[in-house]
Order: C-alpha cells, then sequence, then structure tokens
C-alpha cells in the first residue's frame, strides 16, 4: 500500500508539470493582455511604453524561459506577486481559500446529510412512495443547474419577503458565526444539493445490493431489530462505492463554486480567479489553477485509498 | 365468418416488414420505459426545434429580434406566452431559436469526445505495452484538469484563433472542441479498460490464430462490443455538456451574441431578477428540461442496452 501510494505520488509530478505547461500556453494564446488592461483604464500606450510595461513583468521573455524561471520560483512556494495589487500571490489567496474551503465543506456536508439518508430510505422502502419522491427528487437535483436555483431563491426572496442577498462582508465563523452562515449557508445548500442528487441514487443502489445478501437474512432472522439491520450491517458495506462518488464529485464542485460565488457576490477564491482572468493577472490565474488541479488529483488519490481501505478485498500493488 | 378470418391475408402491419417492426420495438420500449420514452419524446422535440425552430413560433408576435421597447418586462401572456425581456423581445421565440446553439454543442461534443475515446482507448487497451503507458499520462493530465476552471481560458484562447466552420460561429466550435478533448480523456481510459478485457477474448484469440491483423481485430471485433457503453455513455454525457455550457455561458465566458444561448439569457435576467422573474424561470426549465431528458433516456438505454449494469445507480 505504501509502494503504491508512493508511485502514486510521483506520477503527480509529470502530470503537473504536463498542465501548468497547458495553462502556461492557453494564458498566452488569450486575447489582449495586461497591457491592453492596463490602457483601458490609462488611455493608450505607444510601442516603447508598451515593452517596459512588458518587461517591467517579465513578459518581454520567450515563453520557454518564462515557464521554466515560473517552474523554478514554484518549487521554492513562491507564487509571485500579482500583476494588479502588485501583492503577493500567497497574500491575495490566504484571505479567500478560507471563504471558498467554507464553502465547499458546507457544500459537502449538506450533500452527505441529505443524500444519504434520502438514499438509504428510498433502498429500503423501495418502490413505495418515499422511493418514487426521493428517486424524482435525485433525477431532479442532477439536471437543474445550480445556478438556475439560486437565481429563482434570489427571485423570489426578494419578490415575497422582501429578502435581497446580504452585502455583508465576509466575516470568519470563528468570529460571527451568525453573520458568516448568513452570507454562506443558503449558497453552500445549493452547491451541495447539485452533488446530492448523485450520492442518492448511488447509496439507494449499493444499500438495494446489500439488502439482497445472505448475511442480511442472517441479520433478519436473528430477530434483530430494523434500525441494527440497516445502520450497524447494511450501510456499512454500502457506503463503499458511495465514497468514490462523493470524492469524484469534488472537481465538480470546484466549478460550481466559482458560479455560486459570483452570483452571491462570495469574496472567495472563485470569484477572485473570473476578475483575475478578465484582468490578466497572470500569476493569479496560473496559481488558482495549480491549486485546484491538486485537489482534484489529491481527491482522487483519496478515493483510490479509501476505497481499498473500506474493502480488504481490493489491494492496490 | 370463421374460416374468413384464418384465410384472409394477414393486416398490412404484420411482422417482418420494415415498419412494423420499428413500430412493435418503439411500442415495446414505451411500454417497458415509460420515463425513457419520455425523454426521448423531449430530445426529438428539441431536434425538431433546433432544425426547424420557426415552426414551433406560428404568431407573429413570437420574433426573436424583435424589439419593442414599449412591451419591454412584460409577464407571460396570449400574446407572449413566457413575457418579454429588458429589451421587449420575445422570451418564448427565444427560448426555441436557443435551442439549436445546446444541442449543437451537446451533440458535437459526445461526437467528437467518443470519437476520440474510442480510437485511443481502443488503441491504447490493444497493444498495451510503452505506448499505453505513456498515452495514459497524457490521460493523467486531462484527468486532473479542473474542469471549469481551465475551461474558461482555454474557450477564450480559441474562440479568437479559430475560422467560423459550416456556419458556426467560433466561440461555439472553442467550446465545442475543448470541451470534447477535456471529457474525452476520463471516457477513453473506461474504454481502455474494457478493450483490454476484450482483447483477452476466446474469439480474438480465434481471429488472431485465423491470421487477422491487429486493425481487423479492432474494427471488426473489439469497436463493435463496445457499442453499448458507448452510446450509454454518449446519451448520458449530452446532458452534462448542455449543463456545462450554460454555466460558461451565464458567467460569460460561452457562446456570444448573436447566437442566442439559454446561459446567457439567465445571465441577462439577473439585473432584473426582483421586476421580472419569470426571464429567469423559464431559460433555466429550457437547461432543466434538456438535460432531464437526456438523463432519461440515457437511464433506460443503459437499461436495455447493457443488462450487467441493469438498476445501477
Amino acid at each position: 500500500m505504501q509502494k503504491y501510494i508512493l508511485r502514486r505520488l510521483l506520477l503527480m509530478v509529470p502530470t503537473m508539470f504536463g498542465l501548468t505547461l497547458l495553462v502556461f500556453v492557453m494564458l498566452r494564446l488569450l486575447p489582449g493582455d495586461i497591457v491592453t488592461v492596463i490602457q483601458g483604464e490609462f488611455g493608450s500606450a505607444d510601442k516603447a511604453t508598451r515593452d517596459a510595461i512588458l518587461k517591467d513583468f517579465q513578459l518581454d521573455e520567450a515563453v520557454p524561459i518564462q515557464y521554466v524561471k515560473w517552474v523554478g520560483r514554484m518549487v521554492r512556494f513562491d507564487l509571485g506577486k500579482s500583476l494588479i495589487s502588485g501583492r503577493s500571490v500567497q497574500d491575495e489567496l490566504s484571505t479567500r481559500v478560507p471563504v471558498t474551503l467554507e464553502l465547499g465543506l458546507l457544500a459537502l456536508l449538506f450533500n452527505i446529510s441529505v443524500g444519504i439518508p434520502i438514499g438509504i430510505l428510498s433502498a429500503i422502502r423501495q418502490n413505495s412512495a418515499v422511493d418514487y419522491a426521493g428517486r424524482t427528487l435525485a433525477v431532479g437535483l442532477l439536471a437543474a443547474p445550480g445556478f438556475w436555483i439560486a437565481l429563482i431563491i434570489i427571485s423570489m426572496a426578494g419578490r415575497y419577503f422582501q429578502w435581497a442577498v446580504p452585502s455583508t462582508t465576509y466575516v470568519s465563523l470563528f468570529e460571527d458565526p451568525f453573520r458568516n452562515l448568513k452570507l454562506l449557508l443558503v449558497p453552500a445548500m445549493i452547491l451541495g444539493g447539485a452533488g446530492s442528487g448523485g450520492v442518492m441514487r448511488f447509496t439507494r443502489t449499493a444499500m438495494l445490493e446489500v439488502l439482497r445478501q445472505d448475511y442480511i437474512r442472517t441479520a433478519w432472522s436473528k430477530g434483530l431489530q430494523e434500525r441494527t439491520v440497516i445502520l450497524r450491517h447494511a450501510l456499512k458495506n454500502a457506503l463503499i462505492p458511495v465514497v468514490t462518488v462523493i470524492g469524484l464529485s469534488i472537481p465538480g464542485l470546484v466549478g460550481g463554486a466559482v458560479i455560486i460565488e459570483q452570483v452571491y457576490s462570495i469574496p472567495g477564491v472563485g470569484r477572485y480567479y473570473l476578475s483575475a482572468v478578465n484582468t490578466h493577472d497572470l500569476p493569479i490565474v496560473q496559481a488558482v489553477n495549480v491549486m485546484t488541479s491538486l485537489v482534484v488529483v489529491f481527491a482522487n488519490l483519496a478515493v483510490d485509498i479509501t476505497y481499498s481501505w473500506l474493502n480488504p478485498r481490493i489491494r492496490y500493488s | 365468418m370463421a374460416n374468413t378470418a384464418t384465410t384472409a391475408s394477414p393486416p398490412v402491419g404484420r411482422k417482418g416488414t420494415g415498419f412494423a417492426v420499428v413500430t412493435h420495438q418503439t411500442l415495446r420500449f414505451i411500454r417497458r420505459y415509460p420515463l425513457g420514452a419520455v425523454g426521448a419524446f423531449f430530445v426529438l422535440l428539441l431536434i425538431a426545434a433546433a432544425a426547424v425552430p420557426w415552426a414551433f413560433t406560428p404568431l407573429e408576435s413570437q420574433d426573436p429580434l424583435n424589439q419593442s421597447i414599449a412591451d419591454r418586462l412584460q409577464g407571460p401572456s396570449t400574446a407572449h406566452w413566457f413575457g418579454t425581456d429588458e429589451l421587449g423581445r420575445d422570451l418564448y421565440s427565444r427560448i426555441i431559436y436557443g435551442a439549436r446553439t445546446s444541442i449543437v454543442i451537446g451533440f458535437g461534443v459526445v461526437l467528437i469526445a467518443k470519437l476520440l475515446a474510442v480510437t485511443f482507448g481502443t488503441v491504447s487497451g490493444y497493444y498495451g505495452g510503452k505506448f499505453d503507458s505513456l498515452f495514459q499520462r497524457i490521460i493523467d493530465i486531462g484527468i486532473a484538469i479542473p474542469g471549469l476552471v481551465f475551461i474558461i481560458i482555454v474557450v477564450q484562447a480559441l474562440a479568437t484563433r479559430l475560422p467560423s466552420i459550416g456556419g458556426l460561429q467560433p466561440d461555439i466550435l472553442a467550446i465545442i472542441i475543448s470541451v470534447a478533448v477535456l471529457s474525452s480523456t476520463s471516457s477513453s481510459r473506461t474504454i481502455r479498460g474494457v478493450a483490454l478485457s476484450l482483447r483477452e477474448e476466446q474469439y480474438v484469440e480465434a481471429a488472431r490464430a485465423l491470421g487477422a491483423r491487429d486493425r481487423r481485430i479492432m474494427t471488426r471485433h473489439i469497436v463493435p462490443n463496445l457499442t453499448a457503453v458507448v452510446i450509454v455513455a454518449a446519451s448520458l454525457q449530452v446532458g452534462g455538456a448542455v449543463l456545462l455550457e450554460s454555466s460558461l455561458s451565464f458567467l460569460g465566458y460561452g457562446v456570444q451574441p448573436p447566437a442566442p444561448s439559454w446561459g446567457r439569457m439567465l445571465n441577462d435576467a439577473r439585473s432584473q431578477l426582483t421586476k421580472a422573474p419569470h426571464l429567469a424561470i423559464f431559460p433555466g426549465l429550457a437547461v432543466f428540461i434538456t438535460v432531464f431528458s437526456f438523463n432519461m433516456l440515457g437511464d433506460a438505454l443503459r437499461d436495455k442496452l447493457d443488462p450487467r449494469l441493469r438498476g445501477s445507480n
């Protein structure tokens, strides 16, 4: 197992090289650059000014040289400076990462705490009204764009309850939990709800499969309570495939966070990322891409490890 | 009477004629998979709306381009079924005309993605060895890419560099190509897995013993056996592509005007949310019904074509 994890970690190195190179090249293919952004604010610049600005940002060098230098800084954990604010990327991101992280974790929590119970209920009451309602909800959640639900909630709340998106600035959960949740709870529920459809369906399928097994019949015939049979005997084994779905939903959560932060004006990484793309703030865009792909890569690895941990029959070599 | 009944020639739609078989199988599909049939019905309707949108807008007031400031931000009425937008344009006809964008992107993405995935997945799985391990490292990169975050850049970078082909705007082509290439990576890995196991089948060994070349084995023995896997995944993927396009367009990085797009309409609706909620409700409903229909169709096709997966998720 340790060997397997080590090999997976080593394989991440070429993957990250390829990925960052791809991002690097794509960014240089974008129409316009930082100079056009600055020009838009301060009027046109002649060729000499333009060259001076590019030189200042070290964007005048050949792309391969820029990449090598960037990698050189990356391995020393130096993410560079924002071209717009001049502050270091670490500083810029350090205030925003916790916001998005909280949003993502709340969403994941909501996803699991809604998805798994409804999935179980659907399975143990198979083909009942409860089951049909649960399944309809699941396929509905899978098809509804999260931002659409967000827009409808905002418009209905505004129309009937005179409630507007709170313009409160972000405060840490530990500082003022009430104000924090006022801003983040609804977006997190929408974000988590989108993924919970998949979790419901997977839990239901896995439960149905497990409930047909012999050892469950044994548990019933021993006269155990339904509660014990379902939660202690069946659920444990049924959760194995569910863990995979939850892990694989993390990349979607990252993309979803970008959208939901935009809709609810949440000052997280996603919203900052979009503005950095618009202003050609390349160091920020590159750093966010590296960060999010690391999240994806480690989520995949975590899924594989938990999978073998929960199911000892699976052994990686 | 009884005599005539037995000797009379069978009805026109007897078993064996092409049309009757199709009707019979269609009816059976509807009976067995009612939800899948509903999905298929909406998918056909969408394709029709994409092909001939004017057939769905009979009224004179239903013109997607006609602006009328006097009629702006109206709620649903008999003249404007879904109401009007900020410029007084009819929302219903704008949604109907937007079907083409979604359908072209949805099918375009899946067609290209599956073509790439089947080609590379089969070759990689069948040959194995050095090519396989090198190729799988490239696939690793594709799988590590954070979908939406990365696609925002790629679509922008490609859109200005692509010509318009076949009447499609460069930005629509850019979305199709980037989403297709990205989603082909993970599906090519699935197909590679299937190809790996098919390679060991006895009939493949038999074909090889008969002296069949690799190319013949792949095209005649491996690819045909992938059909079920590919069709089922494709149907589910169309919905995913439509959803991704609407997200991109909603953020302003997707389909650009003049092409109508449901995601863009939802973005436009943001400034009038309390005054005109219908602007947010209907375009989103269009996305929802489209994705829902493709998912239902995909589920039914999976049950029908791949009995091993029956009842799973």
